[in-house]
């Protein structure tokens, strides 16, 4: 039962990842200006931009460029960016593992903070609790991301001198990278100065992301918490004499998590892509200002790879949260 | 005469007729929460209709002498980089603002529901490619996917609005296309369908306005949205273009003063901030009133 249905979601996946190719092909292919221009200096004599267009295939007909993109993406070659002849695959791995290091910590905050903020509101229904940290949750998602990145800069780093304003590391100590996930890199090297470097970079990032998801997650588990609470079998547990702490975390979370998970997993993949304000404020080394300055370079393979492979990481993540369903709830049936 | 004809006319009152928006009306005023949000609304489109009114300044007008100047009795919210006033700018940014906004939730929701309508009442082909055509499209994070359209069209205030526009067609389709689906089934509509009511008469006078309620709570909800988007590609540079006075460029061009002059920061955020809650709340507070069956 489960595995025919992940299979058939698999198999639902291919024209949508194909519809997703064609989309960016065409997006990339609309943006005005000249690589080969942009390669070479507007200096260059037009000899040499044209045997670049040809090296390229750029002058060949669209079609024709998109087969031989989607032939190479099949086959697992990603290109090559333009700016730097290096392969993207790998290229694209330090920028990947930074948003990632960056949407873990964002999207842990945000689950623990935002999952207890909603069960409390809900236990304590009315209570101030409840009327302030709704009344957060509201801000929260009504706030730009890339102000509440300035705000926290302005506060905690220019006025207080707490936390590093921008970037990952301190670069006159840089870090030996394996992963590319630096608190892991520290760890895996026993550096554990290194490691409180990186973990106090990643604190105003990490917050200023997570903000809204963590709104968001909370107003979904208050009412979902709402819902359930007012249910018979979780009258049958207080009245057998449990403790409200137990009939909550333990009987009601459970079945009041379901549509909260749902929104934790496409959160996390609009963080994954929706990074790039953050990355930008905070001289983050991530995909979005991967992809963005890629943009402004008019390095074609690298856009086009770069928003593939974010929206691949979020298709993937919905169909996983999708099966997780089964695991947290054996009610609900595939068919 | 008149006595008696007064006496005996109204002997059965016909049960008191309850205009709809009238209820709907009484009960969103009785949420506080939706009439702070209405208030905000109110009075930023206000600040936008009325900015040559209550401001003498002029947005673009620049005084280097005066420039980077603290809040205070001239310029109550200071002056920026060029010695412009950051309160007039603020002013003249809510009609841009508001503007995109509404025009590209506008656009979503006429968009979204032709498609939406087409998908869910005609069904098979129409609604697969529809459907897996909004699939594609949602399957984008959001802000990306405009960031590469705007780079296509070229860095304008209007490509910002077209790209938030396209961003969030499926969001009103999927919307509209559930909505019909359920109605389809309805008895109301088979009857009209058994007395020989066209298609278009069917969609127009049964299926659209039943569509109304929960269009109208998403598209409150979109406009917030479509603030912040509009804003993040204007702070990224790919919005407004200078001078205009667009609340997310005026945060990156000022973002350096930052320290110096916090105020150039601090205020055009919080007007952001604080329409996008005017509207956040406006829906939550339509959505409890309009859509009942998702309240708490």
């Amino acid at each position: 039962m489960m595995l025919n249905y992940t299979i058939r979601r698999l198999l639902m996946l291919v024209p949508v990842l194909l519809g997703m190719t064609i989309i960016v092909f065409l997006i990339i292919h609309a943006i005005p200006g000249d690589p080969a221009e942009v390669i070479l200096g507007e200096k260059a004599s037009e000899e040499s931009k044209q045997a670049l267009r040809q090296e390229l295939k750029l002058d060949q007909p669209l079609y024709v460029q998109y087969g031989d993109f989607l032939q190479n993406l099949v086959s697992g070659n990603l290109g090559t960016s333009i700016r730097t002849k290096e392969a993207i695959s790998e290229e694209i791995m330090p920028y990947l593992a930074a948003t990632l290091e960056l949407t873990i910590v964002s999207m842990v905050f945000a689950v623990f903070v935002g999952v207890n903020a909603g069960i409390i509101s809900a236990w304590k229904q009315n209570s101030w609790f409840d009327y302030i940290s709704m009344l957060i949750a509201l801000i929260g998602v009504s706030m730009p991301v890339f102000w509440l990145g300035l705000m926290e800069q302005w506060i905690f780093s220019l006025k207080l001198q707490w936390l590093p304003s921008i970037g990952r590391m301190n670069p006159r100590d840089p870090i030996e990278t394996v992963t590319n996930l630096y608190t892991i890199d520290a760890m895996l090297a026993g550096r554990w100065d290194q490691l409180w470097t990186a973990v106090k970079h990643l604190i105003l990032p990490g917050i200023a992301l997570g903000t809204i998801p963590m709104a968001i997650i909370a107003r979904m588990t208050r009412s979902s918490m709402l819902e359930v609470l007012r249910s018979d079998y979780i009258r049958t547990a207080r009245s057998k004499g449990m403790s409200q702490f137990l009939v909550i975390y333990k009987h009601a979370l459970r079945n009041a998590f379901i549509p909260v998970l749902t929104v934790i997993g496409l959160q996390t993949g609009m963080l994954l892509g929706g990074a790039v304000l953050t990355e930008t404020i905070f001289a983050w080394p991530g995909i979005g200002r991967y992809i963005f300055d890629a943009i402004g370079s008019r390095d074609y393979p690298v856009i086009q790879t770069g928003i593939l492979v974010i929206a691949f990481l979020f298709v993937m993540i919905n169909l996983l949260v999708d099966l997780l369903y089964h695991a947290v709830d054996p009610r609900i049936r595939y068919d | 005469m008149a006595e008696t004809a007064a006496k005996v006319q109204p002997v059965m009152q016909p049960p008191a007729f309850t205009n709809p928006w009238s209820e709907g009306w009484r009960s969103f005023r009785s949420n506080k929460m939706a009439m702070a949000g209405l208030f905000i609304i109110l009075f930023f489109i206000g600040a936008a209709i009325a900015a040559p009114l209550i401001t003498t300044f002029d947005y673009k007008e620049q005084d280097l002498m005066g420039r980077l100047q603290a809040p205070g009795g001239t310029h109550w919210f200071g002056t920026d980089d060029l010695g412009r006033d950051i309160f007039t700018r603020i002013m003249y940014g809510a009609r841009i603002s508001l503007w995109v906004g509404f025009s590209s939730v506008m656009g979503s929701i006429l968009i979204g529901t032709l498609l939406g309508i087409a998908a869910g009442y005609y069904g098979r082909w129409a609604d697969m490619l529809i459907s897996r055509g909004f699939d594609i499209l949602l399957a984008f994070p959001g802000i990306l996917l405009a960031i590469a359209i705007v780079a296509a069209l070229g860095p304008s205030l209007q490509n910002a609005l077209l790209a938030i526009a396209v961003v969030n067609v499926p969001v009103f389709g999927r919307l509209v296309r559930a909505k019909v689906l359920s109605l389809k089934n309805e008895e109301y509509i088979t009857a009209a369908r058994a007395l020989g009511m066209k298609n278009g008469r069917i969609i127009l006078h049964h299926i659209l306005p039943n569509c109304l309620g929960p269009v109208i709570v998403q598209g409150t909800l979109g406009v917030a949205t479509a603030i912040i988007e509009a804003a993040a590609l204007g702070f990224l540079g790919l919005g407004a273009q200078p001078p205009e006075p667009e609340w997310g460029k005026m945060l990156s061009d000022s973002r350096q003063f930052i320290a110096t002059a916090p105020w150039t920061v601090i205020f055009p955020g919080l007007s952001i901030m604080l329409t996008v809650l005017g509207f956040n709340l406006m829906g939550d507070g339509l959505r409890d009133v309009l859509d009942p069956k998702l309240k708490n």
